[in-house]
């Protein structure tokens, strides 16, 4: 790809503004919230990895934080002393693998997770997939909470924790450090490291899509007869979209359990399925703009409210009416509602949804 | 009367299929030979779809054979045997509705690999579908019927087949777009290709074909030339309205 003077010096922009972004917001916000940019960086490889299951090859899945879940426990039990309660004898140390190691193993496992989710329900499509995706994510949700006897593999509901710190070439992530005079403290350090693999997925994604794998996805989510008329292997692609989009969570989940140091259950709720298809849904479906502004929004906007909501009711009422979880529900669920009304495309629509909503007015002539 | 071409391009023998619980088609026997347009007509649930559908690769039979090219097709997959050169252009068109024109046109050739000939087949059809060349890079859902059924017949070309299927191509169309699309049913035989065109509009499939098959619930009851087809007087009487 050839860029011209001026696009060259927009991305240099871009790429400066960006590695700014945790000394900004740590200068005017705090350090708590370069913590809640890191976390966004997640959302936005969960949301992307989404969409190539949902917004290019058509496949609603509701249990898509399964796969996250288990690169996290991947990431957690490979890199925790906990396997030592389990198999004393094997590890008495527990497991630490380098985070070079664990990271594929638990894109690959979460992988094989998509493959099995996929194969079952090759034939079902729209609402019958979208229940058996639902009912997998709860099975996994619900394995990791009751592993924990006979043997003791995912501790329960109590989770792992004393995870391994990312450590890359012998610099911890989870310490401050000093590079060319500059300090960078944990969080700013995990940042950029979120920001090298959610450049990497968005790479990975752009090329996916103008692939001839992509361009297949595509025809198999407009129409499968057809598609599969055209020479569209139809059952391996479909896997194919399960795998990779497993694989991009589970990648995620190895990071968060890292930057964590603490995995459990809990975090692999069904609600978690549904913020990352909103995500997906809401920044516009198909777009990889869209759905990283989705992520942005539906990652921080929470936080945002959490912070302003009690001082705000504190000084109006002087007490505290609303607590703020079931506020961002209420205005999470009102917001959907507008979308779906007013920019039923999502906020940045693909360009091929903009130019259907565009001519939806042109009079058929035959 | 019609001469039986000795090597068939296809041949269906006693082929039964049922889904649903429901036996579809209750053993059919069927041939086409090279470069020749046979038209399968019947009414309404008669089981064309079904049997078009099949020799597609989209349903599996319960028993009987189709042979193709020589080659026998039951453990053959529904995209090899679109690779194979067997392309169907479904009921209701089935276009891929957020795709451009183009970008339709392009899956049709998604199991070829040489990009020139692509290119140059892409010129081709937009010389046979004028009205295509100019909407080309319009999305394909946002086309009239009959504009649709024209993208889903030039995709299926698109792959260079040697049987096209056609499923209903005048559902729901205007009449002056029905002529149409028959006459480009026509050219594209006079090309040389061999054609199975299923059809309600027994009057305008018959014209068009040499010969013709009528299906009843399941099963062939008349076959034979399409001239004797539409002058017999079973045929007048269930499907011309005489």
């Amino acid at each position: 790809m050839k860029l011209n003077s001026k696009s060259k010096s927009l991305l240099v922009a871009l790429a400066i503004g960006l590695l700014l972004i945790p000394f900004v917001t740590d200068t005017l916000l705090g350090r708590g919230w370069v913590r809640i940019v890191d976390f966004a960086m997640l959302y936005i490889m969960l949301a992307l990895g989404l969409n190539i299951v949902v917004g290019f090859a058509g496949l609603l899945d509701l249990g898509y934080i399964a796969f996250f879940g288990v690169g996290a426990y991947c990431y957690a039990l490979a890199g925790s002393p906990h396997l030592a309660l389990a198999f004393p004898m094997i590890f008495p140390n527990g497991v630490h693998l380098s985070f070079w190691v664990i990271l594929p193993l638990a894109a690959l496992l979460a992988g094989g997770f998509g493959v099995l989710l996929g194969a079952p329900t090759l034939r079902l499509r729209g609402d019958y997939l979208a229940i058996v995706t639902l009912g997998f994510g709860e099975i996994i949700r619900i394995f990791l909470n009751n592993l924990n006897a006979p043997v003791n593999l995912t501790n329960g509901p109590q989770g792992i924790s004393r995870i391994d710190p990312v450590s890359l070439a012998d610099v911890r992530l989870s310490v401050t450090q000093e590079i060319f005079g500059i300090s960078l403290p944990s969080v700013h350090l995990y940042f950029y490291l979120f920001l090298a693999f959610t450049v990497l997925v968005i790479f990975a994604s752009q090329r996916l899509e103008k692939s001839r794998i992509g361009r297949a996805w595509m025809a198999i989510r407009e129409d499968e007869v057809a598609a599969s008329a055209m020479g569209i292997n139809t059952r391996n692609l479909k896997l194919l979209a399960f795998a990779m989009g497993a694989m991009f969570g589970g990648a995620s989940g190895a990071l968060f359990a890292g930057f964590q140091g603490f995995v459990s259950p809990e975090s692999f709720s069904l609600m978690e399925s549904i913020m990352v298809l909103c995500m997906v849904v809401l920044g516009g479906m198909g777009n990889i703009a869209g759905v990283i502004l989705g992520g942005v929004l539906l990652a921080v906007l929470p936080e945002v409210l959490r912070h302003s909501v009690v001082p705000l009711q504190q000084a109006l009422f002087g007490k505290m009416i609303v607590d703020p979880e079931s506020l961002r529900m209420l205005l999470f669920g009102g917001a959907l509602i507008v979308m779906m009304l007013y920019r039923p495309a999502g906020l940045l629509p693909s360009r091929v949804r903009r130019r259907e909503l565009d001519t939806d007015e042109v009079v058929e002539t035959v | 009367m019609y001469k039986i071409n000795p090597t068939p391009l296809l041949e269906v023998r006693d082929l039964k299929v049922s889904y649903g619980g429901i036996q579809a088609i209750k053993g059919i026997a069927l041939h086409i030979a090279p470069g020749e347009l046979v038209a399968l007509i019947g009414s309404n649930g008669a089981g064309k779809t079904t049997m078009l559908k099949t020799l597609a690769g989209l349903h599996h039979p319960a028993s009987g054979q189709i042979h193709y090219d020589g080659k026998n097709l039951k453990d053959v997959a529904a995209h090899q045997r679109a690779a194979m050169g067997i392309a169907l252009v479904p009921e209701g068109r089935g276009v891929f509705a957020r795709m451009t024109v183009t970008e339709n046109l392009q899956m049709g050739a998604y199991s070829r690999s040489n990009k020139n000939e692509i290119a140059a087949d892409l010129a081709r059809m937009y010389e046979l579908f004028p009205r295509l060349a100019e909407r080309k890079g319009q999305l394909a859902g946002t086309l009239s019927g009959g504009e649709q059924q024209m993208v889903a017949m030039a995709r299926a070309l698109m792959s260079r087949p040697r049987l096209l299927m056609l499923d209903e191509p005048s559902m729901g169309l205007a009449p002056l777009m029905v002529q149409k699309i028959f006459e480009t049913i026509r050219d594209i035989a006079a090309q040389g290709m061999s054609i199975l065109l299923v059809e309600q509009n027994a009057r305008l499939a018959l014209q068009a074909a040499q010969r013709g098959y009528v299906m009843e619930s399941g099963a062939i009851t008349l076959s034979g030339a399409a001239n004797e087809l539409l002058g017999s007087d079973a045929v007048q009487r269930a499907y011309l309205g005489g």
